[in-house]
């Protein structure tokens, strides 16, 4: 066996032996440094790993050798590659961004058990996308939440206690919810290999225990993935949470309970309950239009930008939900490739904000007065983000909305109904995202206020910049984002490559 | 020629957006950063001009730039309808700027650095608008010039005015997100393809009613093409500076709307498609609904910026009652209208932004007597308005005529009355206050004694109405490159 064949373990493995390292090494810089090297090297691996995978094959690996059902297996397919990416580049960039912003916030004496979280966090994330077990998923599961929680409180805010006991509690229901539904499925089946439950639910006899545990998994997923109305413990962790640490999760974290909710519903409950794909969207449509109306409302009138952001996410959070419930490879293909996108422009929005941050010192909307003029480069950021919110063309926000309205197109009345609410929540976004451009360039600052003079630091800037212009690529080459999620689609549809 | 075609059409792109860098970054110097505005213009009208041989040989240069979505690429296509619109909107950036530097010092206004940058961007939009090879493009283009005027029609930035900019946004990147989007994306979920293509891409493709439906989410969804009720961002607009109005509302932005219908309309459904689709008729009444309407209402306005923009509404109009008339004739007349109406309008809108900078009159009560201390300005002004009317020899009386037979080869007595009646309505609303601005006395004193506006201003003012008389005299290389759009 070569080194090449060990990437699907090396891409969570990385993570977890450099965690350790950064806890130990408690040299100045240092656990900065060794975390920024494992998640950037667990991000070129993934990038390997979705070369491989964007024809369409499944990766198994076996751990130690043990073959399924008894051992435990990673697979790796294109939507579980496209997801790696996602995680890991947003780690990447959120640390690399944060060189400054983090030690400006995180005490030095704290930072060696931040970055271990940090790495750990990461670790669970990725582990829970590559995993190949339903049970070892709630175990990465558990891995990330418990380090995320751990990232939040860092915040330099005392209100970011409080927000993270809310999310404790909140996340702690989701996955126990998640884990009673995996103990009805290994009841009722005797396994926990996806593959396996998957062929096995459906010789299930006494169907009910398989609703139940259907019921408890997705609700349980969708306290993680914050939609809309279980989204409460999110706004707050957001925008108490370091800045950096903000850009990581909302980039990253509710996309892999989304994953793992699309994951486990078609694989393993869509080909074994009959008529799912109704439940399915009956579960899901309301709440994701729910969630577009109730998040954009909330943003419109929110006066923090962190949080405005937050309820922003809500929103989109909506959007995915919709394409997870369009049951369609063109549905599907939206929501996996906005769960990237979004996580692309909202981790670009986030550090433009740091960036607003660091020097204005705080976030309110109403004090971010003529930053236009002060901060050209990092409001430019900021719009070029909020175009994509909106879904302006040249951003990737275009694409998925591209995709989600040609899926909901096929699916008759219901779906010219639903193209019209995503259009016109689209319309809320212009408002929300507006409302900060026209402070920021049009208004003068008060008379009272510190003038801010400067632009944000380099290291910052440039951070910043490149995420920006990455997701301006994407929204110009949609070769990889939209070829590994259409593929993803398939697969997950069962349907032919 | 030195550059291949495809080179040509990618600087057209690329100068205004270079020229709006270096005039970021000379900012400081005003004299650098105007010298920039002008030489930019200068290269890219000698740029897209020299694509006009070409065309007219039948020639149709191409150039793709990427794949953005499968089977959607961004790749532009130089058609006699788009090469028509780059033309104009180049060829007037020039005379513009050199307005623009008047009224700009002129009146002190601040920002003018953003000012000059957000133009050229706008422009660069326009020219993307023109060139697109299919919808797509062309629908990114078209928001680019949604948000970089913006900044330009917010200019003043007081409360009143940016409340106006947002119902100008707001009403724009509505319907082209509520509207236009779907109907793009609808197109391509029934034709496979967005490309502009002759003869059209939905023949056979999608029946009635729902290409009523399609056709009516196209018409407003373009809301630049201010067909009634989606007008009203029109005369918010007016709140910009003049320079503004008077190339990106007279010409520019408006253009691109009527542009992208009557491109839809020939190169999307096609003519002889849709003139099989008793829904065209639809559009037809709008159009002319619009026009009487817009006319009423222009008789009624005091202010003579908001009288300009209610005037344009109603010749943008004509234009999509041309495009939407479906006869050869009239799809000519349709593009020979966007450009009489462009020199007409901006002359009308340079006279009415040299008058604001003389006396800081914007009231037509105020302006009785005026044409005594600016004969040239109102001179000018005349010329255009006689243009509006339809009268020879202006610009305004040939593309009347081609939509006239237009409308006489379809025996469509509607079409025909509008135009009979709206001729009678722009005559009521301009010469009226014409013979008050020289005949009457002065009866409100200025603040200070004034004569004409600084002499920028006024060149660039003569210069367009002489363009209007030469459209009269010159239209028919014009007239025979329009008509190959139909050619199949």
């Amino acid at each position: 066996m070569t080194l090449y064949d060990q990437l699907p373990a090396l891409v969570v493995a990385v993570l977890l032996f450099t965690a350790p390292i950064a806890y130990m090494l408690r040299l100045h810089g240092f656990p900065w440094f060794v975390a920024t090297a494992g998640v950037v090297t667990s991000f070129a691996v993934a990038c390997s790993l979705a070369a491989t995978v964007i024809g369409g094959e499944t990766i198994i690996y076996e751990m130690g050798g043990w073959p399924a059902p008894y051992g435990i297996v990673l697979s790796i397919d294109a939507l579980s590659a496209l997801m790696a990416m996602l995680i890991t580049g947003a780690s990447s960039a959120a640390l690399i961004f944060g060189y400054k912003s983090l030690a400006d916030e995180v005490g030095e004496e704290i930072a060696p058990a931040f970055f271990a979280a940090w790495l750990l966090c990461t670790a669970g994330l990725v582990g829970m996308v590559v995993s190949g077990d339903a049970f070892n998923i709630f175990v990465f599961m558990e891995i990330s939440s418990l380090s995320t929680y751990v990232l939040i409180s860092a915040g330099p805010d005392r209100r970011a206690l409080i927000s993270t006991y809310r999310y404790i509690v909140m996340g702690t229901v989701g996955a126990t919810f998640y884990l009673i539904g995996v103990g009805f499925l290994y009841m009722v089946t005797g396994t926990l290999n996806t593959a396996d439950l998957a062929a096995r639910v459906g010789q299930v006899e006494d169907i009910r225990l398989v609703l139940v545990a259907a019921g408890f998994v997705s609700v349980g997923l969708a306290v993680k993935a914050a939609i809309f109305p279980l989204h409460s413990w999110m706004p707050n962790a957001y925008t108490f949470a370091p800045n950096a640490v903000t850009v990581f999760i909302a980039a990253a974290s509710t996309k892999v309970s989304l994953y793992v909710l699309m994951r486990v519903d078609y694989a393993i409950f869509q080909n074994s309950i009959a008529n799912h794909d109704v439940q399915l969207t009956f579960f899901l449509v309301p709440l994701g239009v729910l969630a577009l109306f109730s998040g954009s409302m909330l943003a419109i009138y929110e006066k923090n930008l962190k949080r405005l952001l937050a309820y922003s996410s809500v929103a989109q959070i909506g959007y995915i939900a919709l394409g997870i419930s369009m049951t369609s490879v063109a549905g599907l293909t939206g929501a996996i490739v906005h769960m990237f996108n979004h996580g692309l422009i909202k981790g670009g929005m986030f550090m433009a904000v740091a960036c607003l941050a660091i020097r204005y010192r705080t976030v309110n909307v109403a004090n971010l007065a003529g930053a236009g003029r002060a901060m050209p480069w990092t409001m430019a950021a900021f719009v070029i983000g909020g175009l994509g919110l909106i879904g302006v063309p040249l951003t990737p926000g275009f694409i998925s909305k591209w995709y989600l309205v040609l899926a909901a197109l096929n699916e008759g009345w219901l779906g010219a109904l639903l193209v019209a609410i995503i259009l016109f929540s689209s319309l809320l976004a212009v408002i929300y995202v507006w409302k900060v451009i026209e402070v920021a360039y049009f208004r003068e600052p008060r008379s009272n206020a510190v003038p801010v003079t400067e632009e944000a630091p380099l290291v910052m800037l440039i951070p910043t910049w490149i995420v920006v212009l990455a997701g301006v690529w994407i929204a110009l080459d949609t070769g990889m984002t939209v070829g590994l999620a259409s593929v993803g689609a398939k697969i997950l549809l069962g349907a032919a490559l | 020629m030195i550059f291949s075609e495809a080179d040509t059409i990618l600087y057209a792109l690329i100068i205004p957006l270079v020229g709006a860098i270096a005039i970021a970054l000379t900012g400081r110097w005003p004299n650098v950063r105007e010298t920039v505005t002008l030489t930019t213009a200068v290269c890219l009208a000698v740029v897209v001009w020299s694509l006009v041989p070409a065309l007219q040989t039948g020639g149709r240069p191409e150039l793709k730039l990427g794949e953005m979505l499968p089977g959607l690429s961004i790749a532009f296509k130089v058609e006699p309808l788009g090469m028509l619109f780059a033309a104009l909107a180049s060829g007037l950036w020039i005379v513009n700027s050199v307005y623009s530097i008047g009224y700009m010092r002129g009146n002190n206004e601040q920002n003018q650095t953003r000012f000059y940058v957000c133009f050229a961007i706008a422009l660069a939009a326009a020219v993307g608008v023109a060139f697109s090879a299919n919808l797509l493009t062309l629908f990114i283009f078209y928001e680019v010039l949604t948000i970089s005027t913006y900044p330009l029609v917010a200019h003043k930035g007081d409360e009143a005015t940016v409340k106006s900019a947002r119902v100008y946004m707001g009403i724009l990147l509505g319907t082209s997100i509520g509207l236009l989007l779907p109907a793009m994306i609808w197109t391509y979920s029934v034709a496979g393809t967005l490309d502009f293509t002759p003869g059209g891409i939905l023949a056979g493709r999608i029946a009635e009613p729902l290409v009523g439906l399609l056709l009516l989410m196209f018409a407003f969804g373009i809301g630049k093409a201010a067909l009634m009720p989606i007008h009203r961002w029109l005369p918010a607009a007016m709140v910009a500076p003049t320079p503004v109005s008077a190339l990106l509302h007279a010409v520019a932005v408006v253009k691109a709307g009527v542009f992208t219908v009557t491109k839809v309309f020939v190169y999307i459904f096609g003519i002889d498609f849709l003139f099989a689709q008793p829904s065209h008729r639809l559009i037809i009444w709008f159009a002319c609904f619009t026009i009487v309407v817009s006319s009423f209402i222009a008789l009624r306005q005091t202010n003579l910026k908001r009288l300009l923009a209610y005037s344009t509404i109603g010749q943008l109009s004509y234009v999509v009652l041309a495009a939407s008339v479906l006869k050869p004739l009239s799809e000519v007349g349709a593009s020979m209208h966007m450009m009489a109406h462009a020199f007409g309008k901006i002359t009308l809108f340079f006279a009415a932004g040299a008058i604001y900078v003389a006396s800081k009159k914007t009231e037509i009560t105020d302006m009785r007597g005026i044409g005594r201390r600016m004969p040239w300005t109102m001179a000018a002004f005349s010329i255009g308005a006689l243009s509006m009317i339809g009268v020879p020899p202006t610009g305004g009386f040939i593309s009347k005529w081609y939509i006239l037979g237009g409308a006489i080869q379809d025996d469509n007595y509607l079409a025909l009355a509008t135009i009979v009646a709206s001729t009678l309505l722009n005559a009521a609303y301009f010469l009226p206050f014409i013979f008050a601005a020289f005949l009457y006395k002065e009866d409100v004193q200025p603040v200070k004694q004034h004569g004409e506006a600084p002499w920028q201003m006024v060149a660039a003012l003569t210069c367009t109405a002489l363009l209007t008389f030469a459209f009269f005299l010159f239209h028919q290389p014009i007239a025979d490159l329009e008509a190959q759009i139909l050619v199949q």
